[in-house]
């Protein structure tokens, strides 16, 4: 049962590693600001909620597991306003 | 000692980059990206106080502070060293390197430590952070004296400012936004960053946190909504806004007195009673270190156009 | 094993410091390099620090403590620092012609 708790952790940390790999990619190959906005908030997104679902089986009971679903929800809506910002800023250049 | 090798490789190509840097702009995402993984070798080392004030202070507040600083600085006034020179002070910055590095390869093995005193004497501060508790008890007059450089930073900050615009709004003129993503972040981001801050500042006794990284929090948080235009920037002149940045030091001094006078020595705490004193300190410090230190990111009052 | 590791680290980053700090004629630059050489010596002491763990800690407190202290005073410093920079930067542009 453990054994397939941690092999089903692995996976999604991987997964999510791929996202951002993913993510950076776009980062670094797309033409203009907004796509390349687009394609790093995206795939961060998911992967970031991979790596936390990863993650929750190995946190701390009580605490752990909210806090970690929090940080991703705070960075979701961190990043979430800090696109249009940057893309308001990139389209007025 | 894989992920400690990964950390360690990341941090120093990091931190190439950023002394290699062209722009001022790349340079200080670089330095943001340097502090947040130094916050993991941190993590590694066993140190995970120094890890959330490395991740809140180090990269956090002064990442803005340096942002701010890249958009307006102005050009270098001298020329970068010939390559002869540049040359030499590699050499000599080698030198300084090799010397450091033989010193840690040199250290004494067992490693002298003060971790047993330590955790003798905890019990009678009644803390459960040693890092709390030497901050706080054992070591004092260093935390003291720390919060009154903080004082010391604002009123230097302060005193940069140009004659004419002395005792107006500190910082920049921020436009105000009504509505869009950075109004969201100040309307939402403020409730849940002063609850953490509460948290960080209560569980600092026990496990770690503390008073640094709660108002760094704080800091940040009204930064936010300073940043968005939902609250008018301080007037440096302000009565209060004095009051709040030197009432922390103050009280730490006047509690520092009082031990003198019934215990002998400064800030020396009366037994039984040196955990409610300690936390009533932490609690004025944390307002009046949030309040310098968003004072001090935000800037001396500038000249208005 | 860890702390040697991590204080090499340091060493590197002090060098890479002062390297910054002396060869770049940028006054920002500058600045951020102080900071490199700054962090490498913190890492410095945290090796030590490490080294010293025992009773139950996983490092020596009160280098801990020393080092916190610093961060602090670090980040006092810098904006000081930036504070100055910035009246540089605007006297030079009100004296231009």
């Amino acid at each position: 049962m453990s054994l397939l708790v941690d092999a089903a952790s692995i996976a999604a940390i991987l997964a999510g590693l791929v996202f951002f790999a993913a993510g950076t990619a776009g980062l670094l190959r797309f033409p203009d600001a907004s796509s390349r906005l687009h394609a790093l908030t995206k795939a961060d997104h998911l992967g970031l909620g991979l790596i936390v679902l990863g993650l929750l089986p190995r946190a701390d009971a009580v605490g752990g597991a909210p806090r970690l679903v929090a940080v991703w929800l705070l960075v979701l809506v961190s990043s979430a306003a800090a696109g249009p910002l940057l893309a308001r800023l990139a389209r007025r250049r | 000692m894989i992920a400690d090798g990964l950390i360690a490789a990341a941090i120093l190509v990091v931190a190439m980059a950023t002394v290699a840097a062209r722009g001022a702009f790349t340079a200080v995402a670089l330095f943001i990206a340097y502090g947040l993984l130094l916050s993991f070798a941190w993590v590694r080392l066993g140190a995970p106080d120094i890890a959330l004030t490395e991740a809140a202070i180090g990269a956090g507040l002064s990442g803005a502070l340096l942002l701010g600083a890249a958009a307006r600085a102005g050009r270098a006034a001298e020329r970068p060293p010939g390559r002869a020179m540049t040359a030499a002070i590699a050499l000599g910055c080698t030198g300084v390197t090799v010397a450091l590095a033989a010193a840690i390869l040199l250290l004494p093995d067992p490693a002298p430590s003060l971790a047993p005193q330590v955790a003798a004497n905890m019990a009678t501060t009644g803390l459960g952070n040693p890092v709390a508790a030497v901050l706080m008890a054992f070591r004092g007059l260093d935390t003291l004296l720390e919060s009154a450089v903080l004082v010391l930073a604002v009123i230097a900050a302060w005193s940069l400012a140009p004659d004419e615009a002395w005792g107006g709004p500190s910082g920049v003129a921020q436009p105000m936004s009504r509505d869009g993503p950075l109004a969201l972040l100040a309307r939402l981001l403020p409730p849940l960053g002063i609850l953490a801050a509460v948290h960080i500042l209560w569980i600092g006794k026990d496990a770690p946190g503390g008073k640094f990284q709660a108002a760094a929090i704080l800091a940040a948080m009204w930064m936010l909504a300073w940043m968005a235009g939902r609250v008018a920037p301080p007037q440096v002149s302000a009565r209060w806004l004095r009051v709040v940045v030197a009432a922390g030091p103050a009280l730490f001094i006047a509690i520092g007195m009082l031990g003198w006078l019934t215990e002998g020595a400064f800030l020396a705490y009366p037994p039984g009673l040196a955990l409610p004193i300690i936390m009533v300190v932490e609690v004025a410090l944390t307002a009046s270190i949030a309040v310098a230190l968003a004072l001090l990111v935000m800037g001396p009052p500038g000249r208005r156009a | 094993m860890t702390a040697t590791l991590y204080g090499l680290l340091g060493a590197a980053l002090t060098g890479i410091g002062l390297f910054g700090l002396l060869a770049r004629p940028e006054r920002l630059l500058r600045l951020l390099a102080f900071n490199l050489l700054g962090g490498g010596i913190f890492l410095v002491f945290g090796a030590v620090a490490r080294r010293g763990a025992g009773a139950g800690f996983a490092g020596d407190p009160v280098p801990q403590a020393i080092i916190l202290t610093g961060i602090v005073v670090a980040f006092a410093a810098t904006t000081l620092a930036v504070a100055l920079l910035l009246r540089i930067a605007s006297d030079d542009e009100s004296d231009k012609p």
